[in-house]
């Protein structure tokens, strides 16, 4: 940590004059190229511009912080030139809005890595880390408020899992609606949901549930879910960070690593929790700002009911355990929140973001709940339904039908095409007689007549041939 | 109040199933030894609780929520549980009749179960109970609730119910003494999904089924419940006993048998008591702890000053003093708060008595200080006597000067000798130590099998004899009296080594602070162990750092992917190789698979290329070369299936990269052959040299560990570099001249 401190002093020097509010700092973590969303996503669209309702999903994230106040980010990218092409976006589409740094890390070190190789520019308080794939409207104030208010070492945020959640219900045309339940975490709270007492993600989630029995003990009741979902979207302690990003070098995953551990630990802390080394860093004023704010957030933590890990903590004098909180905030289930992380899920995304949460969209939707960019060119009878959206200088040849699609900028479609659940990017030519169902089309795509895709994804700058007809494959340039 | 219950159930009665009276059965056997040496002479339902018998709390509960016919089974000591059911006002109740069954040879509440289903008696739902429960609560909206749920499932043979109780284990230890108790209940339903009572100490985790989670999207687990052990049963419950003869335990074996057989689908389901009171005495300290309640009045109406069950009458004093009509007490002598003194009784001069249930008929001289402790019928305690949270059974002497120390029992008419100090915990009889005396809990069936005969007969000599006892047994031993001072009579109990641990946790003593602060430290061990455990645990995470393709920031879960697909192909590829199976059949599954995996073509191919190597590292051989050979001949007769997948240059250079991985770690025999086989896989067409020079280059910048390989096959790089350049085959015997 010590190492931390000293480096951190002039890189962050300069930005500290417009930190945000709270004190937060956001680590927003965009990825690169993820294995999941080949062939979506290429070298020249890494994963955090794939489009959303025709807008780079990682400004869903970013407004979503911006409209909590928090403003001071760092983007960090896997990959040189990922983060080149992030960054040229941010600075265009941000410039005057945000406080956005990009930072480059290597590819493959996972999300822990990458904190730890950005961790000398962590000097607030507290640290928000947000994943670059979600699109939500939960306001990731309240997480940090929820933070603040136990003086937590982690909180995390909770949503209902989608099968249950927004995405899923009212009439959408999801196809796998029949699928079993999905199961992203099993999470155990204490009966007042404010704390997390255990976690599983990934693999655990197919052995048997191991609660331990000492924090079970601590709290008398606790209540396990199957229904919640990890949002990834984290509030931590800065000290608390840095030192298991120090001390625990294997852990690779905040999810599956981080998490868990300061789950497992909170009752047997082995992290320091004082933030005695920002005294150094900061001005006089604000340490005593700090710690006011320690001081308000104990009497609110004890006016309410003394917490479980204050109990715990009781007993034999002098040598009680050490203990840190670990919180959660439960997004209310009317919100929406889904990470964009698989082909299905950027499916899902589109179509929701153009359906039931179109105010996410940031675009205002007609009478017909579409949305047609005016330099939109339609054909004679051709129509566009509810939940499309059609991009700017677009064309489109007569007798077409597009169904809850997407359709990006400059496009050219030819007659009596079919569009259907389905996202189509931008520059892409579709000849005349296409079929299209259910599938996801990037830019630069030429699909030449009477081609039929049903559950496709065509990488960028693909030419399918007349008359190919398609199911369920993914289509690259590679594959020749 | 007791009526007006009785009326709400007879209404509630007449309309669900008025045709069949509310039974229970009462349990007047526990089928445990906590309560020895006391049971050994007297069944544990007829020892005074508060001076009244427990059973009669257990009857007059029952009586006052409306049960309408009790069958109580008596199997220790049955003739005296009889004999005093048939000398007190139960058996002439209106509208409550009490019926008994007698056995001789059951050994646990399965037993007498399945001895009361052969009987016939139990007409529809009923209650189950164990005589030592002391309870105001009403049955009313249980039964509702039952009856409900019996209607829409019929598997819903039971409803147990709970309480609430404070959640640190410690205070928990300290009111009941019971163990710790782990229930998952689904919120929702109530439904009982996990049970475990008797903690293991060494396991510091729960383990739940993942699949109770599949049916309920919550489940509640508790720590912080008591089981008050009255169960509403449906007549299904006892046929089951039936069925499963090997069911013993109510707990242990009937409600943990119901949960984890999934096949039958039986299901338990809970109710929680918010206001009422339900404990049941399981030893010393829930002893203390329910006659403390009693005397509170935490149980009205079942409290010393009301009539019930054929107690005498008693005043309630100030300060929650109880005393009898007919107390002897001298002026001098001080009776403290909450203490019930019993009628007959004479107190003498300065004597001392505090939070202490005196009985009837005992003489208590001068002097005498009594604190916490519970003295029965017609004991005689001398002056300058001294008693600390302990328990006097009916006749016993202490004679002047005498002193119990804290969680002393003395059992029917031990006597002390003068000056005489009983140290703390210990246990004294007049009977001898049973030999075979199981500090196993586990075993405590096995004992009580073996002790009962001895018990009866035991009890019958007592019942007999009576009097004559005492004198009898001193005058054929005479060891005792040298174990109790002089003039002292009874055999003091040895502690066995295992439970020597436990004696504090279920004495009626208060716990000793050093001990408190023990268990406070075991939890906090437990707690080390688990975090000890805990980072051993988390494999998911760690473990897999060596898999060919960690994850990137977003898919994280692809992790375990990449390895459950490497060893479908691998699993894929050895059947091919050991049934013969058509390369192009191979490829389909493989392709199959990639799709279902979400997989590249470059995954395929090292995962082919992986298995292959593997299968020549397995095939025998002595020698460096003799496994070259091996490597080779597989790779030329699966050359067609591994080419499919090599497409592309990044494909072949992810089978190279993948190579050099295996030499690396997993197989590192391959290591001096690298180069070999790097040459044979571009002799066989597999890999084409732009691939190789590509492999070269992208190694140039890597560290000099990284880059063994290259170095390794340095020259045919060389080589395959000029080649290209002069565009000739001529230097193939040169290379091959290199290689050796």
């Amino acid at each position: 940590m010590e190492r931390g401190e000293r480096e951190s002093e002039t890189p962050r020097n300069a930005l500290s004059s417009c930190s945000a509010p709270m004190d937060f700092q956001v680590v927003v973590l965009a990825g690169g190229a993820s294995k999941k969303l080949i062939p979506l996503i290429s070298k020249e669209v890494p994963k955090a511009l794939l489009p959303v309702a025709n807008r780079p999903v990682l400004s869903y994230v970013l407004e979503l912080l911006e409209q909590s106040n928090l403003k001071d980010l760092i983007v960090v990218v896997e990959g040189q030139d990922a983060a080149v092409r992030v960054g040229g976006w941010i600075s265009g589409a941000y410039v005057d809005r945000l406080h956005v740094e990009v930072a480059a890390v290597p590819e493959d070190v996972g999300t822990a890595g990458a904190l730890r190789a950005i961790a000398r520019h962590l000097t607030a308080k507290d640290i928000m880390v947000v994943n670059g794939d979600l699109v939500s409207d939960v306001p990731p104030g309240a997480v940090a408020a929820a933070h603040r208010r136990h003086d937590a070492a982690v909180t995390a945020m909770l949503c209902s899992a989608p099968v249950s959640g927004p995405s899923e219900s009212g009439s959408s045309g999801g196809k796998d609606k029949t699928k079993k339940p999905g199961r992203y975490n099993i999470i155990g709270l204490d009966p007042t949901k404010q704390f997390l007492l255990y976690i599983a993600t990934g693999a655990e989630l197919e052995k048997d549930i191991r609660i331990q029995k000492s924090i079970l003990r601590a709290v008398g009741q606790m209540e396990i879910r199957a229904d919640l979902m990890d949002a990834h979207l984290y509030a931590f302690k800065r000290s608390v960070l840095q030192e298991v990003l120090d001390q625990k070098d294997t852990f690779q995953s905040l999810k599956q690593d981080v998490l868990p551990y300061l789950v497992r630990s909170q009752l047997k802390s082995e992290v320091l929790l004082n933030g005695a080394p920002q005294a150094e860093e900061n001005g006089n004023e604000k340490v005593n700002f700090q710690k006011n704010q320690v001081m308000v957030s104990r009497i609110l933590a004890n006016a309410s009911t003394p917490s479980f890990h204050e109990f715990s903590g009781l007993g034999t004098n002098g040598s009680a355990p050490r203990t840190h909180k670990c919180c959660v905030y439960i997004a209310s289930n009317r919100k929406y929140c889904a990470r964009l992380n698989s082909i299905q899920a950027f499916s899902d995304i589109n179509r929701d973001v153009t359906g039931e949460a179109s105010h996410l969209s940031g675009y205002s939707f007609s009478a017909q709940n579409n949305n047609i960019h005016p330099s939109a060119e339609l054909g004679s009878k051709t129509t566009v339904g509810p939940h499309c959206m059609l991009g700017e200088g677009s064309q489109m040849g007569d007798k077409c039908s597009v169904k809850r699609s997407v359709i990006g900028r400059h496009c050219r479609i030819g007659s009596n095409v079919k569009v259907a659940n389905s996202v189509i990017m931008n520059h892409v030519t579709i000849g005349d007689g296409c079929s299209i169902q259910g599938s996801v089309i990037c830019s630069n795509v030429q699909l030449q007549e009477r081609v039929v895709l049903k559950d496709c994804q065509v990488g960028a700058g693909f030419v399918v041939t007349a008359g190919s007809e398609c199911k369920g494959e993914a289509l690259a340039k590679k594959e020749k | 109040m007791g009526a007006q219950r009785k009326g709400a159930t007879r209404a509630e009665d007449s309309d669900e199933l008025a045709r069949v009276p509310l039974q229970a059965i009462l349990l007047a056997d526990s089928f445990a030894t906590k309560f020895r040496p006391i049971t050994l002479e007297r069944p544990k339902v007829l020892l005074p609780l508060v001076n009244v018998p427990m059973i009669s709390y257990t009857l007059a509960w029952l009586e006052s929520a409306g049960v309408e016919e009790v069958i109580v089974f008596c199997c220790a000591h049955s003739k005296q549980v009889i004999g005093y059911l048939e000398s007190s006002e139960w058996l002439s109740q209106p509208n409550f009749s009490v019926t008994t069954i007698e056995s001789h040879n059951s050994v646990s509440a399965g037993d007498a179960l399945r001895l009361i289903y052969e009987r016939n008696v139990i007409h529809g739902d009923f209650i189950l109970i164990s005589g030592d429960t002391v309870s105001n609560m009403s049955l009313t909206q249980v039964l509702q609730e039952h009856r409900e749920r019996k209607k829409k499932d019929p598997n819903a043979v039971m409803t147990m119910v709970i309480k609430r109780s404070k959640s640190s284990p410690i205070t928990r230890q300290s009111r009941l003494g019971t163990d710790e108790l782990f229930m998952a209940i689904d919120p929702n339903t109530k439904q009982l999904l996990y049970y475990e009572d008797k903690a293991d100490y060494s396991k510091a985790v729960i383990c739940l089924d993942k699949l109770l989670l599949t049916d309920n999207s919550s489940i509640s687990l508790h720590n912080d419940t008591q089981d008050c052990y009255i169960d509403i049963c449906s007549p299904e419950v006892l046929s089951l006993f039936t069925d499963n003869f090997d069911y013993q335990h109510l707990r242990r074996h009937f409600v943990k048998g119901l949960l984890v057989d999934d096949i039958m689908g039986y299901k338990i389901f809970t109710h929680e008591i918010h206001s009422s009171y339900a404990a049941r005495i399981d030893n010393f300290r829930s002893y203390d702890t329910i006659s403390k309640d009693i005397i509170q009045r935490w149980t009205y109406p079942f409290v010393p000053d009301v009539k019930f069950g054929g107690n005498s009458a008693t005043k309630l004093e100030r300060q929650g003093m109880y005393r009898a009509s007919e107390v002897v007490q001298s002026r001098s002598a001080e009776i403290g708060p909450f203490t019930v003194i019993g009628n007959g009784t004479k107190i003498g001069s300065n004597t001392k008595i505090s939070n202490s249930v005196v009985g009837e008929g005992c003489t208590i001289g001068s002097n005498v200080s009594i604190e916490g402790s519970y003295i029965w019928n017609n004991v005689t305690i001398e002056d300058n006597c001294k008693l600390m949270h302990a328990i006097v059974c009916d006749g016993v002497v202490m004679k002047s000067g005498a002193v119990l120390e804290p969680g002393v029992v003395l059992s029917f008419k031990v006597v002390i000798g003068q000056q005489f100090v009983v140290p703390s915990y210990s246990k004294v009889s007049l009977h001898e130590q049973p030999i075979k005396q199981d500090s196993d809990e586990e075993l405590e069936y096995a004992d009580n099998s073996s002790g009962i005969g001895e018990l009866s007969s035991i009890a019958g000599t007592v019942d007999k004899s009576n009097g004559v006892m005492s004198s009898q047994l001193s005058g054929e031993q005479c060891q005792p009296t040298d174990e109790l001072g002089t003039g002292g009579i009874g055999y003091v109990w040895s502690i066995c080594e295992g439970s020597h641990e436990e004696e504090w946790r279920h004495s009626i003593a208060p716990i000793p602070a050093d001990k408190l602060a023990e268990a406070i430290q075991t939890t906090e061990d437990d707690l080390e162990l688990i975090t000890q455990d805990g980072s051993v645990l988390p494999a998911s995470g760690e473990l897999k750092l060596d898999s060919i393709d960690s994850d990137d920031v977003d898919n994280e879960d692809s992790r375990d992917d990449s390895i459950d697909f490497e060893k479908e192909v691998e699993a894929t590829f050895l059947r091919a190789v050991h049934e013969n199976i058509k390369e192009d059949h191979v490829i389909l599954e493989v392709n199959s698979l990639r799709l279902s995996y979400n997989k590249l073509f470059a995954d395929c191919a090292g995962a082919i290329f992986y298995s292959m190597m593997k299968l020549a590292l397995e095939t025998p051989h002595t020698s460096a070369s003799e496994l070259c050979n091996n490597a080779v001949s597989v790779i030329t007769k699966w050359k067609k299936l591994l080419k499919s997948y090599l497409n592309d240059i990044d494909e072949q250079i992810e089978v190279i990269l993948t190579f050099e991985e295996m030499c690396l770690e997993s197989a590192k025999e391959f290591f001096p052959v690298f180069a070999k086989i790097l040459w044979h896989l571009y002799d066989k067409d597999i890999i084409q040299e732009e691939a190789v020079l590509k492999w070269d280059d992208e190694k140039k910048d890597a560290d000099d560990s990284d880059k063994v390989f290259v170095k390794q096959s340095e020259k045919f790089i060389q080589w395959l570099r000029e080649a290209s350049e002069e565009e000739e085959g001529g230097g193939g015997e040169e290379e091959e001249g290199n290689q050796e």
